[in-house]
C-alpha cells in the first residue's frame, strides 16, 4: 500500500512537471514580480522601467513591425498610451524578434515605423533576446500589465489586447483597458489572462 | 470523348488541364471556429495532421513543403493533412488565393475566420498560447499538440508514433 501510494505520488509529481512545462515555458503568472531591464530606445537613449519614477504600473506590450496582427493593434497601442499614459500606466513596447531573421523589424526600421506612425512611447529593441524569455512572451502583440508595488512590479494581466483583431470597431471586450480600469479603482481584474493569434517570436 | 478513348495520352492531358485553378476559379472553405470543430475530431480510423498556418508567417512558408510531402506520402497509410490559414479575409483574394495556386497545395485548405480568438485558441489545445506555425497531430487513440516549427524529419518522426 505504501509503495502504491508512492507510486501515485511519483505520477501526479511527473503529471504536474508536465503541466507546467508544456505551454507557456518559463514566463512568467499573474502575480509574479516583473525583471526591470535596460534596453535600448529608438532615440538611442536607454530605458528602463525604473526611470518612471511617477508611474504606478506599466503596459508592456512585446510588439514588432513586420507581424499582421501587431500591425493590425498599433493603432490601438497609440491610443492606449494617450489613454492611460497621463494616468500612470504608459506603454512600454518592445521589439523581440531577431532582427538577423527580421530585417525588417531593425532598429532603423523600428525607427521609420515609430516616427510614421507616431509612436508616443519608447519603442525599445530586445538587444540579445534576453527579456522576453523572461516574461514568457511568445508572440507578438504579447501583452504584460503590470503594477507598481513595494516588491517591484507585479504581473496584473497577460495576454491580448481586445477580442478583434480584424476590427477595432467590432470590439466586445477590451481585456488591456479593463485590467487597467480595474486597477486605477483598485478593483480585481475579471480576466487576467486572454489569449490571442499572434506571429511566433523570431530567434 | 471519342477522342479521349483513342488516345491515352490526350484523356491524361485533358483531366491535368482540368485540374489547374486559377485564383478567380478556386473556391476557398471559409468557417468560423465552430465549422473548423469537425476537422478537429477524428470521426474515422485516419491520423490527421492539421497545421495552423498563414501566407504572412515566414516559419509556416517555410515548413509547408514539409506538410505537402507528408500528405503525398503518407496517404496510402491513410493519413490526412489539413491546413487551416488564419490569413486575414481581406487578404484572401489577393494573397491566400494566389498563394495556395502558385504553390500547388494539394492538402486541404481551409481559412479560418474567427476573431475572438481568446474563446476558441484553448479549444485546439489548452496549452496552445497563440502562436503560429501550430500543429495538432491525432487520431481516436492519440492526440498531440505542437506549437513549433518543424523540419521533414521532426515531422516524420512525430507521425510515425502515431501509425502502427
Amino acid at each position: 500500500m505504501k509503495t502504491l501510494k508512492l507510486v501515485f505520488a511519483f505520477v501526479a509529481m511527473l503529471s504536474l512537471s508536465a503541466f507546467t512545462t508544456v505551454g507557456d515555458g518559463h514566463g512568467y503568472h499573474v502575480g509574479d514580480i516583473a525583471t526591470d531591464f535596460k534596453l535600448e530606445n529608438i532615440d538611442g537613449k536607454m530605458v528602463s522601467l525604473a526611470d518612471y519614477k511617477d508611474a504606478k504600473g506599466f503596459i508592456v506590450i512585446f510588439t514588432c513591425n513586420t507581424c499582421p496582427y501587431a500591425v493590425a493593434y498599433e493603432d490601438r497601442i497609440i491610443e492606449l498610451d494617450k489613454k492611460y499614459a497621463d494616468k500612470g500606466y504608459p506603454v512600454i513596447a518592445i521589439m523581440p524578434n531577431n532582427t538577423d531573421v527580421k530585417p525588417g523589424d531593425n532598429m532603423e526600421a523600428m525607427q521609420a515605423r515609430a516616427k510614421s506612425k507616431g509612436f508616443t512611447f519608447p519603442y525599445l529593441i530586445d538587444e540579445g533576446q534576453k527579456i522576453y524569455p523572461q516574461y514568457g512572451a511568445t508572440k507578438t502583440p504579447h501583452v504584460y500589465v503590470l503594477q507598481k508595488t513595494a516588491k517591484g512590479n507585479q504581473v496584473k494581466y497577460i495576454g491580448a489586447i481586445d477580442d478583434n483583431y480584424k476590427d477595432a470597431s467590432q470590439v466586445n471586450t477590451t481585456y488591456v483597458e479593463n485590467a487597467v480600469d480595474a486597477l486605477l479603482k483598485g478593483k480585481e481584474i475579471k480576466e487576467t489572462q486572454t489569449r490571442a493569434i499572434g506571429c511566433s517570436i523570431k530567434v | 470523348m471519342i477522342l479521349c478513348f483513342s488516345c491515352k495520352e490526350e484523356k491524361k492531358d485533358a483531366i491535368a488541364e482540368a485540374q489547374i485553378e486559377t485564383p478567380n476559379t478556386l473556391e476557398l472553405e471559409v468557417h468560423d471556429f465552430n465549422g473548423i470543430k469537425k476537422y478537429l475530431t477524428a470521426t474515422d480510423d485516419k491520423t490527421y495532421v492539421v497545421n495552423f498556418w498563414a501566407t504572412w508567417c515566414a516559419p509556416c512558408v517555410k515548413e509547408l513543403p514539409y506538410f505537402e510531402t507528408l500528405n503525398s506520402e503518407y496517404k496510402a497509410k491513410d493519413v490526412e493533412v489539413i491546413l487551416i490559414s488564419l490569413d486575414f479575409p481581406s487578404k484572401y483574394e489577393s494573397k491566400l488565393k494566389p498563394f495556395i495556386v502558385d504553390k500547388k497545395l494539394q492538402s486541404k485548405v481551409v481559412a479560418l475566420d474567427d476573431a475572438d480568438a481568446n474563446s476558441w485558441i484553448p479549444k485546439v489545445d489548452e496549452s496552445w498560447t497563440g502562436a503560429i506555425p501550430a500543429t495538432v497531430i491525432f487520431n481516436k487513440n492519440k492526440r498531440k499538440f505542437y506549437e513549433k516549427s518543424f523540419t521533414y524529419d521532426e515531422l516524420e518522426t512525430e507521425l510515425k508514433q502515431f501509425l502502427n
